[in-house]
């Protein structure tokens, strides 16, 4: 992997940290999208990150931006583990600490988009579509209760296991966007060299401080909160 | 307010978050080894119920980067610098020190002898802050780990060793599993516990090397909060590093400052440092 993408919204981080009011938390399949205030909390570019402090958790949890409506951010979590269920367990009315955006989003000035997401990794995908007009898109879940996650990107084409959103990919050249388990990114990497990955690690502070997110970037172990998390297959 | 707030070694990087690190009285850099270093395999974090293990393993760039790019680029922001230094004999440990001794952008020399995720050195810490007295005139600040029968034995040791101060505590060797497949979560294995879990160990270390040794101590291990900063300073700490807080919260230096400023005047105190020490009588 190389190093792409772009960053907006510079500034300082005690300036991207705020308390944020829930509005929902609506259940989307085995997911639920947490909806907040959005305050002074910028929606940043698509593909950067937040990091979501679970109520009586020692950490925060890094999660892409699903939806940017008018004064309103919305995540979709995957309830995986003890934080993420706290935080798909949280009331409408309940503060949540969130710090944002960080990272590198995607590249959008590129001409023929298609966005490709697996299972979570659907979850940059509405932002990144209002923002591109809709382009066409492939998406790809393990069973058809998770798949009732594709209602947030209408229009895309739904593929559930044991077929693999790789067997939509046309054969005419086309800039991939694409957010998804390790293996499906692996396997677009393979048939797209130039498509913008977006990837995911265990993450503790999301802007630098820790050296826990590592992932192999240009050969070395780089941080992938500030070198990605969007990042260039080849 | 005379107490310094510091950040933790390992826990902030000042050319990433300039505005965290000028809200501290000094930065400390990451644990700097001769030799640049890639680190441990991932996954190196994992949360735990009431803290949080890394095994980072002392990823870095190495001496000559941190003199020729790091050290400058610190300058250029105007932060006081404490460099923190590993190693793994007692030779790498006092090489590093005369290579930072010229250097007026070095303020203090931390010694991390207590790094839970690598490999220790063979010589006993007394030995190496030894080799490292005789290769340089600047503060020498030993960091222990809190996972000893009797600190304040090491305590001793380092002092008459030439430590001129203490930092107290690096974190303790730990492990947590995966719920489901029952495998290490971390890729190491084990990893170094920090966070709220740390404070209680943090508070007896800090509070036995007082009343072993009359030096300056930096006191950190779980600090979340100001009355966690001034229940420090109450052991014996006159300095305090905050670390995992900064994961979640990286306007937390300000924040502690302030709380700890208003925890001491809601007792009858104009500086939190008259408070120091009051626990161990």
């Amino acid at each position: 992997m190389t190093r792409a993408a772009r960053r907006v919204t510079e500034g300082t981080l005690s300036s991207k940290g705020a308390n944020l009011r829930v509005t929902a938390a609506e259940p989307i399949g085995p997911y639920t999208l947490l909806r907040v205030a959005a305050g002074p909390i910028e929606p940043g570019a698509p593909g950067q990150f937040f990091m979501l402090h679970p109520p009586g958790h020692v950490l925060p949890r890094p999660m892409s931006l699903c939806l940017a409506e008018a004064g309103e951010l919305g995540f979709l979590i995957d309830p995986i583990g003890p934080g993420t269920r706290t935080l798909c367990n949280l009331s409408p009315g309940q503060s949540l600490h969130v710090l944002g955006p960080l990272g590198n989003g995607f590249d959008l000035t590129v001409p023929r988009p298609l966005l490709v997401g697996g299972g979570i990794g659907v979850a940059p995908f509405p932002y990144v579509s209002r923002v591109l007009g809709a382009p066409p898109a492939i998406l790809g879940f393990r069973s058809s209760h998770h798949a009732e996650a594709a209602v947030l990107l209408p229009g895309a084409e739904v593929v559930i296991e044991p077929t693999l959103v790789t067997a939509l990919l046309p054969d005419e050249p086309r800039d991939v966007l694409a957010c998804g388990p390790e293996p499906m990114l692996e396997a677009v990497r393979q048939l797209a060299p130039r498509a913008q990955l977006a990837w995911e690690a265990p993450m503790a502070c999301g802007y630098g401080a820790c050296y826990g997110c590592v992932v192999e970037v240009d050969g070395h172990l780089q941080r992938l909160c500030v070198t990605g998390p969007v990042l260039r297959a080849a | 307010m005379t107490v310094a707030l510091l950040n933790a070694s390992g826990c902030l990087d000042a050319l990433t978050a300039p505005d965290v690190a000028a809200e501290l009285d000094a930065f400390v850099t990451k644990t700097i080894t001769p030799e640049p270093r890639e680190g441990n395999p991932p996954i190196r974090i994992a949360e735990t119920e009431s803290g949080m293990l890394n095994s980072i393993g002392l990823q870095g760039p190495g001496i000559e980067a941190l003199l020729a790019h790091v050290l400058p680029a610190l300058a250029e922001q105007g932060l006081r610098v404490w460099v923190s230094v590993g190693g793994f004999s007692v030779g790498d440990y006092a090489g590093i020190c005369e290579r930072l001794e010229g250097r007026t952008d070095v303020e203090v020399i931390e010694l991390n002898l207590s790094c839970p995720n690598v490999e220790e050195a063979p010589e006993s810490s007394a030995e190496i802050v030894a080799g490292c007295r005789s290769q340089t005139s600047k503060p020498l600040y030993a960091k222990l780990s809190p996972a000893t029968w009797d600190i304040a034995e090491s305590a001793k040791a380092v002092v008459a060793a030439g430590a001129d101060g203490l930092s107290l505590v690096n974190t303790m060797r730990g492990m947590a599993l995966d719920p489901v497949t029952l495998r290490p979560k971390l890729g190491r294995g084990i990893g170094g516990y920090s966070g709220p879990a740390l404070k209680p160990v943090a508070l007896a270390c800090v509070s036995a090397c007082a009343r072993a040794v009359d030096v300056p101590i930096v006191g950190m291990g779980g600090v979340q909060s100001g009355l966690d900063a001034l229940e420090l300073i109450a052991v014996g700490a006159s300095v305090v590093s905050i670390g995992t807080i900064l994961f979640r919260d990286p306007a937390a230096p300000a924040r502690i400052r302030r709380e700890l400023m208003d925890e001491a005047t809601a007792r009858g105190f104009r500086d939190p440092l008259e408070v120091r020490a009051t626990a161990n009588s």
